[in-house]
């Protein structure tokens, strides 16, 4: 996997993610100081959608996001959008972002973070799965008299 | 001519200060927190979300407890609150067909392929007044039923591509000549707006319009004013991925998740335009909001007409009256702004009325036989 498809996959993460998660993992690390570049700050994304799910694009209305840009030591930067006005989750999220992205963290982000957050997400499926279950139907439609 | 008036601070104030004092109610009784209306009125924060055409819930929550409820004036301030905001962007096409569903049903296939699923719903409810919930303590138990069984809630196929398949849908659009997607925000409708090149800013000014316009709209082309008589082919209600591209990176990342309604109608289709068919209509709207997103599904077909040669034969399915008067805030606005004063404007109306009436009793004085000969 090239390191734009890593990062994606875990940006993903990290803004899924609540952000107690990230601020209970990076409580037990040494960090590096970090700058803030740009935010945290709210501002609007324009949703799109597409008719039927498959023709024209059309707007469907604005998400409130929250985004964040910080820089490590050595220039390295960091970047973290996420729904909502939580700026704290913001800023963790470019924070993570910004230490996978070190030679020095990514390992012990991957293997400890990284599956964490995952079964997260997992497990938010399977709620979603055991919820929906009881609650599939089989509708039948009656045999009227002149079918017989 | 509207003159304005001056004046009248204090008594505005303390009209302000009795409002905040309505809204807290009894202080015996405790007040509301925004989780509480977040999680327990969820409905009524969709609405404010989808027609202010701004997602984010704990906004919505505190847009309805500062209006006390008033789900327009709720609206209102969402939307205001949006114009100090600067855009970041807009997103990727939410991708709807992989989204993890709460509810999935279809009105036209029973055996769907990857099941129906009810979800959490008011329909086959009796709408009989649950007593048990005047309670607060002692609510009746509310936990999930203990299952193993769990269902493929993700990338479930739709329910439209059966047909599709088969070729009895129209023909999709071709969208490879489409301009820049028209942005109602950024440039105002221009009408007539009733081609098939208009039907992404129509579907953008229905997805915030007044829900219950849009009921009413698709309502009237039901009962025959217009040609409208779809099925739900497919209607589901789940979360979507936030999809965007930031100016700070050269890929797409994922932002958060939304839920939104969407809603799929079919109808029959035996005009001129094309053979014989069933053609669709599309809603989709923010949060839980089904009978929107129905509603505008149905209006967005009937807005067709003239695209697919039908008679116009109701109000739904003309574009200018069912664009220009379905947002809340602006109606609202024009609506309600008559209570404010106008007593300038008034006193010019008693006085044209005056002298019309004086002219008229001078015209009469002057010819006294007409009186004789009525």
């Amino acid at each position: 996997m090239n390191t734009q498809d890593r990062r994606q996959q875990y940006m993903r993460l990290l803004s899924l993610a609540p952000a107690e998660e990230l601020e209970h993992f990076l409580a037990g690390l040494q960090l590096p100081p970090w700058k803030l570049l740009r935010g945290p700050e709210s501002g609007l994304v324009m949703v799109r959608g597409r008719i039927n799910a498959e023709g024209a694009l059309f707007n469907v209305g604005e998400a409130l996001v929250t985004r964040c840009v910080v820089t490590l030591p050595g220039d390295t930067c960091g970047c973290g959008y996420v729904l909502g006005e939580n700026p704290r989750h913001a800023e963790l999220a470019a924070l993570c972002d910004a230490l996978w992205q070190k030679e020095a963290y990514a390992p012990m982000f991957d293997t400890e973070l990284k599956p964490r957050l995952e079964k997260m997400l997992q497990e938010r499926e399977e709620q979603a799965g055991k919820e929906a279950a009881p609650t599939k139907v089989d509708f039948f439609t009656l045999v009227r008299g002149e079918d017989k | 001519m509207y003159v304005a008036v001056k004046g009248g601070e204090k008594a505005i104030d303390a009209a302000h200060a009795q409002l905040r004092r309505e809204r807290r109610g009894p202080l015996d009784v405790p007040e509301l927190s925004l989780a509480q209306i977040s999680f327990q009125l969820k409905l009524a924060v969709d609405r404010v979300m989808a027609e202010a055409s701004l997602y984010c819930p704990p906004l919505a929550a505190l847009a309805v407890k500062q209006a006390c409820g008033d789900l327009q004036e709720a609206v209102f301030l969402l939307r205001a609150y949006r114009t100090t905001l600067p855009r970041f962007g807009s997103s990727q096409p939410v991708d709807t067909s992989s989204m993890r569903v709460s509810r999935r049903i279809s009105a036209t296939w029973k055996d769907l392929p990857g099941g129906q699923i009810l979800g959490p719903t008011f329909d086959y409810t009796h709408r009989l007044l649950d007593r048990s919930l005047s309670r607060t303590e002692g609510a009746p138990d509310t936990s999930a039923p203990l299952t193993e069984e769990k269902l493929n809630v993700k990338n479930l196929p739709r329910a439209m591509s059966a047909l599709n398949a088969e070729g009895l849908l129209e023909p999709a659009a071709d969208t490879s000549s489409c301009r820049e997607v028209a942005d109602l925000t950024r440039r105002p409708l221009e009408l007539p707006a009733d081609g098939p090149e208009d039907r992404p800013v129509r579907l953008q000014t229905l997805a915030r319009a007044d829900e219950g316009f849009l009921l009413g709209m698709a309502y009237s082309t039901q009962r025959g004013f217009g040609a409208v008589h779809p099925f739900t082919g497919e209607l589901r209600r789940g979360f979507v991925e936030l999809v965007i591209t930031p100016e700070e990176l050269d890929f797409p990342i994922v932002a958060g998740e939304l839920e939104m309604t969407e809603c799929d109608t079919v109808s029959r289709y035996t005009g001129s335009a094309m053979p014989p068919c069933l053609t669709r209509g599309y809603g989709l709207v923010f949060g839980n909001n089904e009978r929107k997103a129905i509603s505008m599904s149905i209006v967005d077909r009937a807005l067709r007409a003239k695209e697919l040669k039908e008679p116009v034969t109701g109000p739904a399915q003309n574009p200018e009256f069912v664009l220009l008067h379905g947002d809340n805030v602006d109606a609202s606005g024009f609506v309600q702004h008559i209570k404010l004063p106008h007593y300038v404007d008034f006193q010019a109306e008693l006085s044209l009325i005056r002298s019309l009436r004086e002219a008229g009793k001078k015209a009469a004085d002057a010819s006294p036989s007409r009186g004789e000969r009525s």
